[in-house]
């Protein structure tokens, strides 16, 4: 690499194709297996429920198709670890490029910033993450930088499988999430692409009560931001240093999708040698 | 029991007029066979023909009595045999088969529609097809009674069977004393499929069909066939053909439809006629050919037929000696019970041995100064009783 | 007396299990009248509307005037058991396998004489009730029975090979989240079935009566999301093998017609559970019970699908609801034709309005879970393949069987 100018981009593609094959950048897979026993939002019966991912099997080698196997599949825009788009929420429903199909490729791989708050959640299942929380942090690890996903750990993708991860009690779902302070916050004076959590929702379990309620998704769609949900394998980002790469289905007018999450980030030794 | 003959109407019935019936044939039975009904029937009418003296088409009336010629009926069997009968007939009713169809063909050789009759039951019998034959049998033991433990004829028997020993105190014993009475009889007639003795002990503790039906009191299903013929007494005498003369018939369906389960048949109605046409009393029978596929409904001809009171079967086979040489020989070739059911055939066995008893032509132990012989017929469980019954007088020169 | 069934003991590997075979399935078509009415958990016979004759065996004329005019309604049961046989042999593949079979003639009280299957506990002579069941093939046989009944009896082999009682069977109930399904499998707990497995959808999500159910005796909470295939059949590959009797309680019910643009999501969801719910659970545990439809005290017995009455009719304020409900009773016509070779019996409760929180505005009678836990217990232990439970239902079927047009308007007033 030449000293002194800034690389040109086959350089930086070169490098960084060579950092994969070589070892040097990892690739962390932060998607949960799409499978018909993933847990969906639960919402009032009256209202239109979230369908679960559904799998039907077309063929396999048999009589439906001697020579080969394949799947019909089914599910929610929301079913999984998915995205949501804008238009997802009220809030955003008038933005432009706010449906799947019409987000610009750039914003989909950015940098990615992780907030560990994975002790605090621990303890209090209803953790919320407030304004005071982030500039806390950014005062411990720097300013949050414009453009990145902030990615909120909690290590709640460990409780999947159990009643845990939704944690239903009478009065609805209980899991940590945001504030709108804290939202208000990233959204207006740190300008994130996007916010990921690893609980159902970018919202707390009990953000319904919050005002405004669900204020993840309030805020940041009605920004024209991004919301990630129920990713796993935070635990293996830096803090800083990652590169997301989150790219949702081609939907026409699709609120979210199901998608493949992944981060690029420098090899583990490296990070911890650095 | 006093017979209800139903009022006749004005029409009396007039006797018959020299009709003669001759040459009595018995194909020999086996257990299975692959052959046909049409290879059963067409060997009949062969030995019947060869032993009248006359050619196949000769024959210009023809009888047919089978349940196994499906698809086929006695119309197909003319093209299939090569023969042309002008007069035709096709009688579905099992063990009253030989007595109607002598009845018929007696009443259409006296009108001269034909001239000479061969009679014919003959049934194949292959190693599933009684089976087959059972599921088929008609609606009503379709829709009622062989969903019913499907115990076939032996269930529906084993009912009334047992309502009878009920009802008139016969037991077991007496019934065994039929059966084996029948088996002395079938121990002289080469035919009979059952050739060894039976002893009251073996019928006793034979295995249990369908209380109180043992395995004794069941017919063997086999494959045969029986014919005669049936001509005018003048025809009879140019082909020098020993024969019987037809003295009276009765054939009554579906009697007594009120009771509750079937106590009598429908003999009971018509014997009265049936002696009176003939002129002859019950004391008058030198033979009597039954209708026995179970012993129970020969204790009830016993009856019906007026040789004792009804409910009196028990005493009267307790009374008598049912072999041919006995007081009173009956089914004096073994019946069915020993000799084999040949399916309709089974229906023609009674007759035909009698014909050969009256006209001294026996195969079996011939009964001394057998000359008048009364053979009933009786068939066709279509639901839980016999439907079809009849009864016929013949009388021979004897031996 | 009946000598009391024992549980069966556990299952030789080492032996073939006995294939199904069927008692003589053939019927005339006035046959089938007789089956219709025992489909019901009825008694009826022919009655000549011109003459009064009742007649039997089932025909097209009367036999005592002629006239064509019969009609199958109930009769006076009463009858003198007059003979007897215990069949010891039998050329039918069905009946060899269970000699020995005791049969009687009996003269009813109504006229005909009857020949029936006998009850171990009938006298001969002596009085019996008669009554009408379904044998393994789905048609119509005549029993008769003691003229005073105690439970005991209904161990009788007989009765059983008539019947699908639950007692010592394995029963799945498919959905234990919700109060018909938790009244069910307690009711079939209380009836004698060896073990409940209680099918739950999402585990994830608290329900209430959950700690009640799992405290019921021989309950066992199995996951089963009937819109999941893949769950469906992990389910039967761990029960598959020993599930006797199926009762499908899930019902997914929601408010609204067809025209409304909000509907077809929900309609759809309603479907998943409700008609492909049923075939998922068929296709899965289908094969597998007819394979083991004479395996025993404990053999495959029955699918029990417990649907609501709009099957019959359309009640156009749960529109979509009635339509899932009319496929789902197409498909259990279909089904208990494909179980019939296996002798597993199809059995429909088909119910009034459920007393429960999607029904609030729908105006009374309304049936409780327990009335149709009842119903479930009583079809089985009777062998009734179509009941209906509460006013609602009754009155509906009535309707239905008056005229299906009519009824169509009543409803959609």
């Amino acid at each position: 690499m030449t000293t002194g100018v800034a690389p040109s981009g086959a350089e930086l593609l070169q490098a960084l194709a060579a950092g994969i094959v070589s070892g040097g950048v990892e690739i962390v897979d932060l998607t949960h297996t799409l499978s018909p026993d993933f847990p969906v939002m639960v919402l009032p019966p009256e209202f239109g429920q979230c369908q679960p991912f559904r799998i039907e099997e077309v063929s396999r080698y048999d009589r439906r198709g001697p020579g080969w196997y394949w799947n019909n599949i089914s599910m929610s825009e929301h079913a999984g670890t998915h995205f949501d788009a804008p238009a997802h929420w009220i809030s955003g429903r008038n933005l432009p490029q706010g449906t799947v199909d019409a987000i610009p490729l750039e914003k989909l791989a950015r940098p990615a910033v992780v907030l560990d708050f994975s002790r605090e959640s621990a303890e209090d299942a209803d953790f919320l993450l407030t304004r005071a929380h982030l500039e806390a942090w950014e005062d411990a690890n720097g300013a949050i930088e414009e453009g990145a996903w902030v990615l909120f750990r909690t290590d709640w993708s460990k409780h999947l499988g159990s009643a845990r991860y939704l944690n239903l009690r009478e009065d609805g779902p209980h899991s940590p999430g945001p504030a709108p302070d804290a939202m208000e916050f990233l959204v207006k004076e740190r300008a994130i692409t996007g916010f990921g959590t690893e609980t159902i929702g970018t919202d707390a379990g009990q953000g319904s009560h919050l005002s405004p309620p669900y204020p993840a998704h309030f805020i940041l769609h009605g920004n024209g931001r991004y919301g990630l949900q129920c990713l796993t394998g935070l635990d293996r980002l830096p803090t800083r240093g990652a590169v997301l790469f989150a790219a949702p289905l081609k939907i026409r007018n699709g609120s979210g999708s199901p998608l493949r999450v992944f981060a690029l980030v420098p090899r583990h030794e490296e990070r911890t040698s650095a | 029991m006093a017979a209800a003959t139903t009022p006749s109407r004005g029409n009396p019935r007039r006797p018959y007029r020299d009709v003669a019936v001759a040459v009595p044939v018995s194909i020999p039975y086996v257990r299975y066979s692959t052959d046909t009904a049409h290879a059963w029937i067409a060997r009949a009418l062969k030995e019947l023909t060869q032993r009248a003296g006359i050619r196949p088409t000769d024959l210009d009336g023809l009888s047919v009595s089978s349940f196994t010629l499906a698809p086929d009926t006695a119309v197909g069997l003319t093209q299939h045999l090569g023969l042309s009968p002008r007069w035709l007939d096709n009688i579905p009713m099992g063990g009253a088969s030989a007595v109607v169809a002598l009845r018929r063909a007696a009443r259409a050789v006296e009108a001269g529609d034909a001239s000479i009759v061969a009679c014919v039951g003959g049934d194949a019998n292959e190693v599933d097809s009684f089976r087959k034959l059972l599921s088929s049998f008609s609606r009503f033991a379709q829709d009622a009674s062989y969903p019913y433990g499907y115990g076939g004829p032996n269930g529906s028997f084993a009912l009334l069977t047992d309502h009878y020993m009920r009802t008139y105190g016969a037991t077991r014993e007496d019934f065994g004393k039929i059966c084996v009475a029948q088996r002395d009889n079938a121990l002289t007639y080469p035919q009979a499929i059952m050739q060894r003795p039976l002893t009251l002990d073996a019928y006793m503790n034979a295995r249990p069909i369908a209380d109180p039906i043992h395995l004794f009191d069941c017919v063997m299903p086999c494959a045969g066939a029986e014919a005669f013929l049936v001509t005018t007494a003048d025809i009879a005498r140019d082909l020098a053909l020993k024969h019987a003369t037809l003295l009276s018939t009765i054939e009554r369906h579906n009697a007594f439809p009120d009771d509750p389960i079937q106590m009598r048949g429908g003999w009971a109605m018509d014997v009265g006629e049936l002696y009176a046409m003939a002129g002859v009393k019950p004391d008058d029978i030198d033979v009597l050919e039954t209708y026995d596929d179970y012993p129970v409904i020969v204790m009830m001809q016993f009856e019906d037929l007026g040789f004792c009171g009804k409910g009196e079967g028990p005493d009267f086979v307790r009374a008598h000696d049912l072999t041919n040489g006995g007081s009173f020989p009956q089914n004096t070739s073994g019946g069915q019970l020993s000799a084999g059911q040949a399916g309709a055939a089974g229906g023609y066995l009674g007759l035909v041995e009698a014909l050969r008893q009256v006209t001294g032509q026996s195969l079996s132990k011939q009964v001394e100064g057998a000359r008048m012989a009364l053979v009933s017929g009786f068939g066709m469980i279509n639901y839980d009783r016999g439907l079809c019954s009849g009864a016929a007088i013949l009388r021979g020169n004897g031996a | 007396m009946t000598h009391p069934l024992g549980p069966p003991p556990k299952k030789d590997p080492q032996r073939v299990t006995r294939p199904p075979e069927l008692p003589p399935v053939q019927r005339s078509r006035a046959a089938l009248g007789l089956t219709a009415a025992a489909a019901r958990g009825f008694f009826a016979l022919q009655v000549c509307d011109e003459c009064g004759t009742v007649a039997y065996p089932p025909r097209d004329a009367c036999g005592k005037c002629l006239s064509p005019h019969l009609r199958f309604q109930p009769v006076a049961d009463g009858g003198e058991v007059i003979a007897e046989t215990v069949i010891r042999t039998s050329t039918d593949l069905y009946f060899r396998e269970r000699t020995p079979w005791r049969v009687g003639m009996v003269k009813m009280d109504c006229g005909p004489s009857i020949v029936a299957h006998l009850h171990g506990d009938v006298a001969v002579p002596g009085r019996c009730r008669m009554v009408a069941k379904l044998d393994k093939g789905g048609n119509a046989v005549l029993v008769a029975r003691p003229e005073r009944w105690s439970e005991a009896m209904a161990d009788d082999p007989e009765w059983r090979e008539l019947t699908a009682h639950p007692k010592f069977r394995r029963v799945l109930v498919t959905s234990g989240r919700e109060p018909v399904g938790q009244a069910v499998a307690a009711a079939l707990s209380k009836a004698g079935a060896s073990i409940v497995f209680v099918g739950i959808a999402e585990p994830w999500k608290p329900f209430a009566g959950e700690a009640q159910l799992k405290a019921i005796p021989n309950v066992q909470i199995m996951p089963l999301d009937l819109t999941d295939t893949s769950s469906v059949t992990e389910l039967a590959g761990e029960i598959g093998g020993k599930t006797d009797i199926i009762v499908n309680t899930a019902d997914h019910v929601r408010p609204g017609g067809v025209v409304g643009a909000d509907s077809l999501v929900t309609a759809r969801e309603a479907f998943e559970v409700n008609v492909f719910g049923l075939q998922r659970l068929a296709q899965a545990f289908g094969a597998g019970m007819r394979a083991r439809g004479a395996d025993g005290v404990n053999s495959a017995a029955a699918i029990v699908d417990v649907l609501p009455v709009q099957a019959l009719a359309n009640a156009p304020d749960f529109g979509f609801y009635s339509a899932s409900a009319a496929a789902r009773h197409s498909l259990l016509q279909c089904l208990r034709a494909e179980m019939r070779p296996g002798g597993v019996r199809v059995m429909s409760v088909f119910t009034g309005p459920v007393e429960d929180e999607w029904r609030q505005n729908v105006p009374p009678p309304k049936v409780a879970p327990a009335q149709i836990a009842k119903a479930v217990v009583t079809a089985l232990a009777e062998g009734i393949e179509e009941s209906f439970v509460g006013d609602i239902a009754k009155d509906v079927a009535a309707r239905f069987a008056a005229d299906p047009k009519v009824l169509e308007r009543e409803l959609g007033q």
